[in-house]
């Protein structure tokens, strides 16, 4: 059976009461039986003990977004859920379980008119010696999701196999003790059953799929400082780069991480750094020189809250103007965005490729929707882009590093190379690297710099086109997945929708972009920044269709389908 | 500047061409350093003595190659012509150099190069280990004191100038 | 001609490049990169084989001058491309070459992080106590009384103690070199390459236009009395006591270097069976 839709859990609970816990595991025990699903986390500003809600949609399909609502919603406790109330929607036909003495529910659930269980979770786990109440939450929403007693008990028997006999018995007490007390419940809308997968499913988050992606594109240098919610792409490389031959730096800030990889990637080796809007904000000056001394490096952006600090934990559209538009001088380079939890490898990937290929820095901006999220994912296909420079190897005469050559791209020599060392400059330079100030040189290599990007062939993957219609919905990065299911309700309704998605935001395709516009009447721009800022972007490259509606709202609270698809509901009046 | 502690040790005369030849091409390099600051500078009168004053030595520096006839000064010259402390004797002081300066100051940089050449020189007759090359160096010492005479004669034409030979009445320009 | 008769025939010209120097007449940093070219030559490296890092100010220059691979970056932040390089590249020699605005203000903090870190590289500061690129504002290492535009009547401030800072935050070889002695300054900075880890070399090179006062310093500087030790303790005491003017190898400690050297042992495929479900 087909359910797109898919069933969605939320559980919440503060003070260590583990609701990341329950989240994780349920989402284990459905890809066993073959659901795809998408696990993400909110949390308040604590580093223990904090209010945290483990939010998990399980579908049949790809499964790229939250929903719109929550089927069902576990409350082990409401202390500070106001905090994120917001982001966990339920309507009439929701679940709520809630603990008596879980405090008073937050205004956005009361008034929800779901249907609102009481289960006193903390006493039934008070009654095990041990007991917790979020082993009580998990066989409460193990049986509402159709999961049988064996399967849970497995499933903690598994992950607990290190603490001991008497932590797994009074979990496993727990789970039965949830699992008696909804015997008579039922959600209102059943799950469906799925078939087993056929094909090599993963599990993964973004951040690591970024780190997987750059490791595939050929990365094998990386340096980086600690910066949420970017830190668990550093995280994942700093072993696999040591597996694989390569090292990572633990930058004693951004400003030294960015010119670490400008020092490994001028001596050969394919670098990265990853960071969220601060330390971008810190690295463009040195994006600049990158730029300059044409130095291929990958900068991943994990967009969290801006300006400022915002909000570390939370997603937010907002780094595009700086990413674009951050560097002094007219300093063009690379700006890719990744669309999934699985796209954040191809699209680093490919960015690591674009940026050998064109000897440039590219910036990924991923965000922490799609970084933070774990999802179950078909085994991305391996793709051919690898990074390849060209190298300058055999030298006759006078090495120009910076030769105008017909494509822009000069071949590189690397240090070690006999007969033709330079010096790479920031400062404007001559085809020899040579420090000047005129401005035929100026002009010259201000043109190089443009011309190599703008002729390279980016090929189809500089956007995502799907559909037809004469309405276009242009959103970017992790938005696109809300956006295409909207279009999919749209499509039932019979209002023939395009998705068009850039993965390539700098620098621009005006040509692309008219094609895949052509004939459109209508375009509604979807974003998550306070400012508009993709449509402003739009608005200054591109001849957008004479009717433009604009959705963006900033974080943290998503995006939903729903909004989307009324849009575009809006336009049939 | 150059002690006598520092002097490259001297066993045959064929030491000597070679120090001696390190000298003179020491003193090639810094006058054509000079003269390329000046260039840079665009201090063109400056530029011309300080090329002269290379020439000069280079024609010196050709000379004693040809005295050495068969030894390979070159290669001897890279051995033993080292200056651990201290500079080459007949080098001008580059510290001293300035934008500005005048045909009145290099001259006074030559001189006294010259002359830290001619009490090089000096100090090897002194502490020479044999007569050829006592010789040979006394032949060097006569040399640089007509070098010094030169010198001191070329300056004859070149009057001190007065002390507002350094005024820039403009600013100094911001670079980077 | 193998490599070993290429190394044999290296002079110092083979260090320089045909770039001009647009430095001041009379700027110390001339010889400092004679003392570079000297020293190359004395360890006979292929040119090839040795990076000059910089970053901006006047002392930063020296790259280009050099027939060597360079590097001339941002302002402040060399020693971190350095870091990288040697990292990723360790088969180089690496020498950052910088001064007392790009290495000890804007750069100050990657100068304790790159001592803290030890990679095998060294650190070569020309300190003329000014900022001359922009004009002769005081710098870090500047005196109190310095009267300047932007500090009229003086600072009022302390100096900095590079080489304090330097032995308290881990480098493992220290000197400090007077640019108008570039043979023995030459003769240190072969031995600062030669020294595993972190050298961090000061030089003081006079600013003949912002620092006229500096011409002195050739009357003022002295060798160290006493040869370099390898104890910390008694370098810190040496280093905090001398005149600031002491010349010579100060401290040569025996840190090991940090170089992560792994060598490939798993292809990705196998990085990915953690992701299989």
């Amino acid at each position: 059976m087909q359910d797109t839709q898919g069933i969605s859990v939320a559980v919440l609970g503060s003070g260590g009461a583990g609701a990341l816990t329950v989240g994780n595991l349920l989402l284990e025990a459905a890809c066993e039986v073959g659901w795809q699903g998408l696990l993400t986390r909110t949390v308040g500003p604590q580093i223990r003990g904090g209010e945290a809600a483990a939010l998990l949609r399980l579908t049949s399909g790809r499964v790229e977004c939250m929903p719109d609502r929550f089927d069902l919603l576990i409350g082990i406790d409401w202390l500070n859920a106001h905090r994120f109330g917001a982001e966990i929607e339920v309507g009439p036909h929701s679940l709520v379980i809630s603990d008596p003495r879980g405090g008073e529910l937050p205004p956005i659930v009361a008034e929800s008119s779901a249907r609102i269980v009481k289960i006193p979770m903390k006493d039934l786990a008070k009654a095990i010696p041990d007991g917790r109440p979020n082993m009580i939450a998990l066989g409460i929403a193990g049986r509402l999701l159709g999961f049988g007693l064996e399967r849970l008990l497995a499933l903690i028997e598994k992950r607990l196999s290190g603490k001991g006999d008497d932590a797994v018995r009074s979990s496993q007490a727990g789970i039965r003790a949830g699992f008696e007390a909804v015997a008579s419940l039922e959600l209102g809308r059943p799950l469906g059953s799925v078939e087993p997968p056929t094909t090599k499913r993963w599990l993964i988050s973004g951040n690591d799929a970024t780190a997987l992606g750059a490791l595939r594109g050929g990365i094998r240098f990386a340096a980086g400082y600690p910066i949420t919610p970017a830190t668990e792409i550093l995280e994942s490389l700093a072993p696999s780069l040591a597996k694989v031959g390569g090292a990572l730096l633990q930058a004693e800030d951004e400003l030294a991480a960015v010119n670490m990889i400008i020092g490994a990637s001028f001596g050969g080796t394919p670098s990265l750094t990853a960071t969220s809007g601060p330390g971008l904000s810190l690295m463009v000056e040195a994006l600049g020189l990158a730029t300059a001394a044409e130095i291929p490096l990958v900068v991943v952006d994990v967009m969290r809250g801006g300006p400022s600090t915002g909000i570390p934990t939370k997603s937010e559209q907002s780094d595009l103007n700086i990413a674009i538009y951050g560097l002094h001088g007219d300093a063009p380079h690379l700006v890719v965005a990744p669309q999934s939890v699985a796209d954040c490898l191809f699209t680093t990937q490919w960015a690591t490729y674009l940026a050998e290929a064109l000897q440039v820095p590219a910036i990924v901006l991923s965000d922490q929707f799609v970084g933070q999220t774990q999802a179950v994912i078909e085994r991305p296909a391996d793709v051919a882009f690898i990074g390849q420079r060209a190298k300058a190897t055999d030298i006759a005469g006078a090495y120009k590093r910076y030769a105008l050559a017909a494509n822009g791209v000069s071949p590189m020599a690397l240090p070690g190379t006999p007969g033709a060392q330079y010096t790479a400059d920031g400062l404007t330079h001559t085809e020899r690297g040579t420090p000047t100030s005129t401005a035929a040189d100026h002009l010259a290599q201000l043109d190089k710099r443009r011309d190599k990007l703008d002729r390279f062939n980016y090929g189809d993957h500089w956007a995502t086109i799907e559909g037809s219609g004469d309405i276009a919905v242009v959103t970017w990065g992790s938005l696109t997945g809300a956006v295409r299911e909207a279009i999919g309700r749209a499509t039932q309704d019979g209002i023939a929708t395009t998705l068009i998605a850039p993965r390539l935001l700098y620098p621009v395709r005006p040509e692309q972009f008219a094609a895949a516009l052509e004939g459109k009447k209508r375009a509604l721009v979807v974003e998550q920044s306070h400012g508009a800022q993709f449509h402003r972007y739009l608005r200054a490259h591109y001849d957008l269709p004479g009717e433009v509606r604009v959705l963006n709202r900033p974080g943290p609270l998503p995006i939903r389908p729903e909004e989307i698809h009324r849009a575009l509901l809006e336009w049939r009046k | 500047m150059s002690k006598a502690s520092d002097l490259p040790k001297i066993t045959s005369v064929a030491d000597l061409f070679a120090v001696a030849y390190q000298i003179e091409a020491d003193a090639v390099e810094r006058y054509e350093l000079l003269a390329e600051q000046m260039e840079t500078h665009n201090n063109t009168e400056l530029v011309k003595i300080f090329r002269d004053l290379a020439r000069a030595e280079a024609l010196h520096r050709d000379e004693i190659r040809r005295m050495a006839g068969d030894i390979d000064l070159v290669e001897h010259a890279r051995r033993i012509a080292k200056w651990k402390r201290g500079e080459s004797p007949e080098e001008a002081d580059l510290g001293a150099a300035h934008y500005m300066m005048t045909p009145w100051h290099a001259l006074q940089l030559a001189l006294a190069a010259e002359q830290r050449a001619l009490d090089f020189f000096a100090s090897v007759v002194k502490t020479a280990p044999n007569a050829e090359i006592k010789k040979m160096a006394d032949e060097f010492v006569e040399e640089e004191a007509e070098h010094v005479n030169l010198v001191q004669r070329l300056l004859q034409r070149y009057p001190k100038p007065s002390s507002s030979w350094s005024d820039d009445l403009d600013p100094p320009t911001s670079q980077e | 001609m193998s490599t070993l008769d290429m190394r044999a025939a290296c002079k110092p010209a083979d260090y320089k490049s045909d770039v001009k120097p647009i430095w001041c007449p009379g700027c110390g940093d001339y010889h400092v990169l004679m003392s570079f070219t000297r020293a190359f030559a004395e360890l006979g490296l292929p040119p090839e084989e040795i990076v000059v890092v910089s970053g901006i100010g006047c002392s930063s220059r020296i790259p280009a001058y050099t027939n060597c691979y360079g590097f001339h970056g941002v302002h402040g932040r060399s020693l971190a491309l350095a870091a990288g390089l040697k990292v990723a590249r360790p088969d180089l020699t690496i020498v950052v070459a910088s001064g007392d605005g790009d290495g000890y203000s804007i750069g100050g903090n990657h100068f304790l992080h790159a001592c803290r870190r030890n990679i095998d590289m060294t650190y070569i500061v020309m300190d003329n106590r000014v900022y001359g690129m922009t004009k002769g504002q005081p710098s870090p290492t500047t005196e109190p009384s310095f009267d300047s535009a932007l500090s009229p009547g003086g600072t009022g401030l302390s100096p900095f103690h590079p080489l304090v800072i330097a032995l308290a935050s881990g480098a493992n070889f220290i000197a400090r070199c007077f640019s108008g002695q570039p043979n023995e300054t030459a003769t240190v900075i072969a031995e600062a390459i030669r020294h595993p880890g972190f050298s961090f070399v000061e030089i003081l090179s006079p600013c003949v236009t912002f620092r006229p006062d500096e011409k002195d310093w050739k009357d003022i500087v002295h060798a160290a009395p006493v040869p370099a030790t390898n104890d910390p303790a008694k370098a810190a005491r040496r280093i905090m006591t001398d005149d600031g003017f002491n010349l010579g190898i100060l401290y040569r400690g025996d840190r090991k270097p940090y170089q992560p050297t792994a060598k490939a042992n798993i292809d990705l495929a196998e990085l990915e069976r953690e992701f299989e479900l």
